[in-house]
């Protein structure tokens, strides 16, 4: 079998003229190595190494404009990459699409658009049936079931643009889970919902996370850290710090993300690990 | 009036039909995407591109009409990065001179070239030429079995026919790239669609739409084509594949009343002449897209922004 991470930098490593990286553990839900993006002329990621562990729910932190959703997004492809390595399950990413479920940021979407809830909870299913596949009643029923796991199995014939903000994001929670991925990489899926709909959705995730898949999310509620997640990391621009929360969540490594915009009295109030 | 009808009239009205409904389908999702102003963008940067092609060749055959709109597309799509990036102006800015240059250019060229043997004119190219667009060999329905007369058919008829069967096909065999890209580009990205191509395909379908509508309608009221009868229709339902339907009758509707109102609407009020049809078909779409703003179920959701968090 040849290594699915062949590349220059690595031929190079084999001829002796490089360090050579440590190969890519084939069971890490996602790795990235180097990773680089960036608008302009400065870069939104810079050189960002991380390994997403398995069985674990994951919060990306890091301050506004820090590059957490350009990493995820990166990653997958949605926007492209300067440099760097992606591997999902030690495989390349357009490999392993069928073992990843996306869930964009809820603004990211027009919810005018003229559709309704079991249609869009149908979309996470075209991995499945295809270009031209049909939609049978397993499919619809499966779909059903995704909406009744997020509490939504009431609204299925709604027009998307009838429901709040927590609604659209539960939605976009269904169609996730109707992909059945190994992998769940959500977008800030906390960001403006009402406190039901937090509690639905991380009442998901720890489900997901039971059933053994890995779970990342960008995250911006320090507040919550400590009782959502495992594992966390920390990002402005570049890598600050990763691992576990009970090691990494310090208010040492959240200094050296936010700078000096994290207050002390809001620090005292987070429950976070001595480093 | 059969007779009459079939030879004067039958074929002016199924070439506008065929051409509303293959502007009306990619319409719909260059609407949704919020692209509406590309058909605007298509309709001006086609009409050099067909008058070069028109001038090298010397025919007004549809391939090389469609090369030669590709190459209008291909010049102004450089010149407005030229623009942009010499001139250091917004791209708006840019597009709009682009358009508008190119535009004028086909109009002049048109203008100063001998097209006296083909139905090629700055009149016909702005405002189409419908009317002329008879079949000489009907005699009555019954010429609809008659061979000889079906070969006599205008050219026009079977160029449209073909263009809007190939619309539909790629629709419906594209349907959920389409949808899914449509509505959530990232998603769509994820699971690993290519929404560039399917963006591009998507205009270069409403460019092959807008080249062939040329005879119909020319190529600035295409314009109204692409948006009025899926603008209608989205006011009037909340699901796409019922806002595809619609669109359709819309424009069919369009084409018909359009056709007629332009024939014998002003003898009603008794005048002598008939006016444009392409003219009139387009002002009947407004009329369509005004009542369904009026009274269409849906219309308080169309115009709501974006709700922005963050």
């Amino acid at each position: 079998m040849t290594r699915p991470t062949e590349t220059p930098i690595t031929l190079a490593a084999t001829e002796g003229r490089v360090t050579p990286r440590a190969a890519i553990p084939a069971d890490a839900p996602l790795v990235l190595r180097g990773l680089t993006v960036s608008y302009g002329e400065k870069p939104a990621v810079f050189s960002v190494d991380a390994t997403f562990a398995p069985e674990a729910m994951t919060a990306i932190i890091g301050p506004n404009g820090a590059g957490k959703s350009t990493m995820l997004k990166a990653a997958l492809g949605v926007i492209p990459r300067l440099s760097g390595e992606v591997a999902v399950f030690g495989q390349p990413i357009d490999v392993a699409r069928d073992r990843i479920a996306y869930v964009p940021q809820r603004a990211s979407v027009d919810w005018d658009f003229p559709t309704t809830v079991i249609d869009v909870v149908l979309m996470g299913l075209y991995r499945r049936v295809g270009l031209l596949g049909r939609l049978t009643g397993a499919h619809l029923s499966r779909a059903r079931d995704c909406l009744d796991r997020v509490g939504m199995g009431d609204f299925a014939a709604r027009q998307i643009g009838q429901l709040s903000g927590g609604q659209q994001q539960r939605v976009f929670l269904a169609r996730a889970l109707a992909q059945d991925a190994d992998l769940y990489l959500l977008d800030e899926p906390f960001a403006g919902v009402d406190a039901a709909t937090e509690r639905a959705i991380i009442d998901v995730l720890k489900a997901l996370k039971a059933q053994k898949k890995a779970v990342v999310c960008v995250h911006h509620d320090l507040a919550t850290v400590a009782s959502y997640f495992d594992e966390v990391f920390l990002i402005n621009v570049r890598r600050i710090a990763q691992g576990p929360v009970a090691e990494t969540f310090t208010a040492e490594n959240l200094h050296a993300t936010y700078g000096g915009r994290l207050a002390t009295t809001h620090l005292d109030q987070l429950d976070l690990a001595q480093g | 009036m059969g007779n009459e009808f079939v030879q004067f009239s039958l074929t002016p009205m199924l070439i506008g039909i065929l051409a509303a409904v293959a502007c009306a389908l990619p319409g719909n999702f260059l609407i949704l995407r919020r692209q509406a102003l590309i058909g605007d963008a298509i309709s001006h940067v086609v009409l050099p591109g067909i008058v070069v092609a028109f001038l090298v060749t010397g025919t007004v055959a549809a391939i090389p009409m469609l090369l030669g709109a590709a190459g209008a597309a291909l010049v102004a799509v450089v010149l407005i990065e030229a623009i942009k990036r010499l001139g250091r102006i917004e791209p708006g800015a840019a597009m709009g001179v682009t358009f508008t240059t190119l535009f004028a250019a086909g109009v002049l060229i048109l203008e100063q070239t001998d097209t006296s043997s083909v139905h090629l004119d700055v009149e016909h190219a702005l405002m189409g030429n419908l009317e002329s667009l008879i079949w000489f060999r009907a005699k009555g329905w019954g010429s609809l079995l008659d061979p000889v007369a079906l070969a006599a058919l205008p050219d026009e008829l079977g160029r449209i026919a073909v263009v809007c069967a190939l619309v539909v096909v790629l629709m419906i065999v594209f349907w959920r790239w389409l949808k899914i890209s449509t509505f959530d580009e990232g998603f769509a990205q994820a699971v690993g669609l290519p929404v560039t191509a399917i963006g591009l395909g998507l205009v270069a379908t409403a460019a092959v739409a807008a080249v062939a509508a040329f005879d119909a309608v020319g190529s600035i009221i295409v314009i109204a084509m692409f948006i009025c009868p899926p603008a209608a229709a989205r006011l009037v339902t909340n699901r796409l594949e019922h806002q595809v339907m619609w669109s359709v009758v819309f424009a069919v509707l369009s084409a018909v009343l359009g056709y007629v109102f332009a024939g014998y609407g002003p003898l009603w009020f008794g005048s002598q002449n008939a006016v444009s049809a392409a003219g009139m078909i387009a002002a009947v779409s407004g009329v369509i897209l005004g009542l369904a703003c009026l009274f269409g179920p849906h219309r308080s959701r169309v115009g709501v922004g974006r709700e922005e968090v963050l």
